[in-house]
């Protein structure tokens, strides 16, 4: 009998299998093959401005992926240098197999058991989970944790060739998808896409600006290991007039435009052929050369993902001034894959209709690693709590962008792949990257999920945070200087707090409440908010409503 | 839960031409039913004749029907337009209050009723619990422009300047790595302009004169004639006159309307070094009346005013002999002949006018008026901060006060403000 059984080897089935065994589960991961395990499937970069804030909140839980991504670092950068430190976001390029590597040794330190099968059914009795079905045989468990990532009824497009499976090379777990959809789960469909990966020897690098790595080796995780490896510099390539005339003239062959593809894709991360059409008046777009290690010639050209047929992939990219010459390795593709209606979980993650299952990551429509780790945290922390009878683990928008997250996908959903921005976060100023461990320390501590070694690190931060020169650390600059606007906030929290009180009744029929129209009740119906102020972050619904919805509820509560 | 059904005579006190009672609740219609005999099709206006219980005659009236949610309260309505009179009125209402399961209706009830059920927002509330309260046609006015949501319209305006103005300051932030965004060199003057506009807004006169009314404050040194000069204007012994200095201790208020302007007269004791405690408290609270006055009437000698954008010198007692003519830029006025007393009104009155929001154009209330005050603040402060992250800030912090004004966010709190009203005698 395990306690948890994880689903998937990404970023966040690794996260969470970690994190619910540091809770002391007994926890396996289920996976098609070990080898996927750190495997990047799409740009080996990990962090940025909100997604660097992430790995950090992460890190202080002991989470595997910063500590993974300071034995890979090949190129470091500190976004928003220039702009305040609550918006400074940390950025890593990572030696594919070196992050690999890292990945997999944390891992065997885990205690997490690694089971090679394909998932193919949940066993559940009376409304809770009881197992799994697997092609080794049936696994029994208390809690389930599914990170299967785009693997759920995925298709593959390289222009009109059309693929199942989700990563190049591998199946979808079609089996599993169909329950998914058979408990209600699933929303719909959503579309992510790769640009071509380009053999860097058949770069002319002189052609193209450098971008160096920062001079000072600052670290993601708050316990430096000492390990260094050799910097790389990062190049910036440009579309040109003539890059859009190939790609306009054959949109009649991307299946993005041929209709064949019906998921949504983000809008803030387009294909350069949605880039093209969008912005037509644009004359060029960056192209960020980032390499993926330091003994790999593979180069990932971000900035130019596609779908378009791999002989236009090619046409287009030679274009491109220091890439006359290039030679392209793997074509580019879109994915569209089935995802889940987030708003069907609870804030620890937990699916409001059977207990014991737990999703996270790209399956709850978000997009990125630090995205799909951090829930796998959250997941894995409360999977283990649900499993041993522990107190949840839970997030706050005011503490953490993991609250923020969590918080948005669990009472808004999404309508296109989720990806963190800091202006998600109305508590920015409080939530920087480089005070992770004051924010969440005490939380940390009390959920007992950490080495001896963070344990000791988070106590010291405190005792450093007390100490006499403090106000000449980074931290304390930072802290000061945001001391103004923070305490304002701190009065906004404390006034939503005040309709956090009003709780809404768990089984209120919110079409039945006088004055909420059939659109608002249907809205609140999908998020199910819990307290008055969920309900008023609800986008959409009208101060109005809101207000026939306080009425209703302190009614039921007399 | 049961929802009682009330009614209530919704129109001005009888006698009129004609009374409105409205009849709202679950129990509507088949109240207007037994009333009627028959009801008309929902939103039609039909004529019938009333009955009571006993099948006596009681009117012929106009009966309308509105079937919940779309009526003004959200339920079932029945609306009587009768013959003002008042044993006509006196006689469908006590018909009401014999059928079972009727109430009459508290005060704000309707207006309470209509918010619960949605029909209306918080500042559409707001204005028609102005409506309610209104007693002059220009309160009636400033009251129903708000209730038919110009506010809300005009906010809408606001918050989606401000929301594109955040996206190009979040732009800057969050897509730092690629070049297509820059720092928008326009943000920070675009900012200006709309802090420019929400402090035009907040110049505006607001409502509180309008309900209240304009505050004319008299003021001067003690046995100026204060007291007996409010007294010829009112029209009444309002005030207690004597010849002894310092006689109006506290403040006396007597409300008039001065050409259709609400206004509220003010004595106060007189402006005096004093010694005598009780004195000198009711001293320091015409001081501060004056502070707050409107419109300032000044009884002492002319270069002894206090300075103020609403003044008039008055020359009072002009009926005395020696005391016929008033120094320059003073009006002669006389409380025992009524000398000036027609000059002052009319005065006063246009002084009064420009106090009040023009008909039909939108006005704030005192707490409308305080969020879009932090709303300006914050949008304002973005020239002083040199820092992207907390432009950024500032307009957030713009957007919750907007949040606050329209109810969005802590709605407790506004409801709580707003209901607080109703339950205060009205």
């Amino acid at each position: 009998m395990f306690d948890v059984l994880v689903i998937g080897a990404g970023h966040a089935g690794c996260e969470a299998a970690a994190a619910a065994a540091r809770r002391g589960a007994r926890v396996g991961l289920v996976t098609f093959r070990s080898e996927d395990i750190g495997q990047m499937s799409c740009n080996p970069s990990i962090g940025g401005v909100g997604k660097g804030h992430l790995v950090r909140e992460l890190d202080v839980f002991d989470g595997l992926m910063a500590r993974a991504a300071d034995r890979a670092v090949i190129h470091r950068r500190m976004l928003n240098r220039s702009k305040g430190p609550a918006v400074q976001g940390p950025r890593f390029q990572a030696d594919r197999k070196l992050y690999r590597a890292a990945m997999a040794q944390l891992m065997a330190e885990s205690g997490v058991e690694i089971i090679v099968a394909e998932a193919t059914s949940m066993r559940t009795d009376g409304g809770r989970l009881t197992g799994l079905e697997t092609s080794g045989g049936t696994l029994d468990c208390r809690a389930l944790v599914i990170a299967t990532g785009t693997f759920l009824d995925a298709r593959i497009f390289v222009g009109e060739e059309i693929r199942e499976g989700g990563r190049r090379g591998e199946q979808a777990s079609v089996a599993l998808g169909q329950q998914v959809r058979e408990i209600g789960l699933a929303q719909g469909r959503l579309k992510t896409g790769t640009p071509p990966r380009l053999d860097g020897r058949t770069i002319d690098w002189s052609k193209l600006e450098p971008q160096p790595s920062d001079q000072d080796a600052w670290t993601m995780s708050a316990l430096d290991d000492g390990c260094r490896i050799p910097q790389l510099a990062c190049a910036v390539g440009r579309t040109n007039a003539r890059t859009h005339e190939i790609i306009s003239s054959n949109f009649d062959r991307s299946p993005l435009f041929a209709g064949a593809i019906e998921g949504r894709g983000p809008r803030y991360c387009p294909s350069i052929e949605d880039k093209v059409r969008r912005f037509a008046d644009r004359d060029g777009h960056q192209i960020f050369l980032e390499p993926e290690g330091l003994d790999d010639h593979l180069v990932y050209p971000n900035g130019i993902s596609t779908s378009l047929p791999a002989d236009v992939q090619l046409d287009f990219v030679r274009s491109v001034e220091g890439l006359e010459r290039v030679e392209i390795v793997r074509p580019g593709y879109a994915v569209e894959y089935e995802f889940v209606d987030p708003r069907r979980l609870r804030w620890t993650l937990e699916a409001r209709d059977l207990e014991g299952l737990f999703l996270a990551g790209q399956i709850n429509g978000t997009t990125g690693y630090e995205e799909a780790a951090a829930q796998g945290l959250a997941a894995g922390l409360n999977a283990a709590a649900h499993a041993r009878d522990l107190e949840p683990v839970t997030f706050d928008r005011r503490t953490s962008y993991i609250g923020v997250m969590i918080d948005d996908l669990t009472l808004q959903g999404v309508s296109e792949p989720y990806r963190m921005m800091t202006a998600r976060a109305e508590y920015r100023l409080a939530l920087r990257a480089d005070n992770a461990t004051t924010r969440l320390g005490a939380a940390v501590l009390e959920a007992g999920c950490v080495s001896e070694l963070r344990h000791m690190a988070i106590t010291e931060h405190f005792e450093r945070r007390s100490s006499q020169d403090w106000s000449s650390t980074g931290e304390g600059q930072a802290d000061a200087l945001y001391a103004p606007y923070v305490e304002r906030q701190e009065r906004e929290w404390a006034a939503v707090q005040r309709d956090t009180r009003v709780a809404i009744p768990p089984a209120l029929d919110f079409a039945s409440v006088p004055g909420i129209s059939t659109e608002m009740a249907e809205r609140l119906e999908a998020a199910r908010p819990e307290t008055l102020d969920q309900a008023s972050r609800i986008r959409g619904v009208s101060p109005a409503a809101l207000s026939a919805l306080y009425v209703a509820a302190s009614r039921r509560a007399a | 839960m049961s929802i009682d059904t009330i009614f209530a005579l919704s129109s001005g006190r009888p006698p009129a031409a004609v009374s409105v009672i409205r009849v709202s609740g679950p129990l509507a219609h088949a109240a207007g039913l037994q009333l009627a005999g028959s009801l008309p099709a929902a939103r039609q206006a039909a004529l019938r004749t009333l009955r009571g219980e006993d099948g006596g005659i009681l009117d012929d009236a106009l009966v309308l029907r509105f079937d919940g949610p779309a009526s003004s309260t959200g339920e079932d309505v029945v609306e009587v337009q009768c013959h003002g009179g008042r044993a006509v009125v006196d006689a469908i209402l006590g018909a009401l209050e014999q059928i079972a399961g009727l109430r009459g209706a508290r005060p704000g009830e309707f207006t309470r009723r209509a918010f619960e059920n949605g029909r209306i927002d918080l500042t559409e509330a707001e204005g028609l619990a102005d409506l309610i309260e209104a007693e002059t046609e220009s309160q009636r006015k400033a009251a129903l422009t708000l209730a038919e949501g110009g506010l809300r319209r005009q906010v809408e305006q606001w918050q989606e300047r401000l929301l594109q103005l955040s996206a190009r300051s979040e732009a800057a932030i969050d897509y730092a790595d690629e070049d297509d965004v820059g720092i928008d060199p326009a943000l920070i003057s675009d900012c200006a302009a709309l802090a420019a506009d929400l402090s035009a807004w907040l110049e505006r006169p607001r409502v509180e004169p309008l309900k209240d009314g304009v505050r004319v404050v008299v003021a001067g040194p003690p046995n100026a004639g204060k007291s007996s000069l409010i007294n010829a204007i009112a029209g009444q012994e309002r005030a207690i006159v004597t010849d002894i200095p310092g006689t109006t201790r506290d403040h006396i208020e007597v409300p008039l309307s001065l050409g259709g302007v609400p206004v509220l007269l003010t004595d106060t004791a007189g402006l005096r070094e004093t010694e005598e405690p009780v004195e000198r408290i009711g001293v320091e609270r015409s001081q501060v009346l004056v502070q707050a006055a409107d419109v300032l009437l000044w009884l002492g000698e002319p270069d002894q005013a206090p300075v103020h954008r609403r003044l008039i010198r008055l020359h009072p007692r002009a009926d005395q002999s020696g005391r016929t003519a008033g120094p320059p830029d003073t009006l002669a006025v006389s409380a025992k002949t009524g000398l000036g007393l027609g000059t002052l009104l009319e005065q006063t009155a246009e002084l009064a006018r420009s106090v009040l929001p023009a008909e039909d154009a939108v006005a704030l209330n005192r707490r409308q008026a305080r969020h879009l005050a932090e709303a300006r603040d914050a949008v304002a402060a973005v020239q002083t901060v040199d820092d992207f992250v907390l432009v950024a800030e500032q307009l957030r912090a713009a957007r919750s006060a907007f949040d606050r004004l329209t109810g969005r966010a802590g709605v407790e709190d506004v409801l709580d403000a707003l209901f607080g009203r109703f339950c205060l005698g009205k």
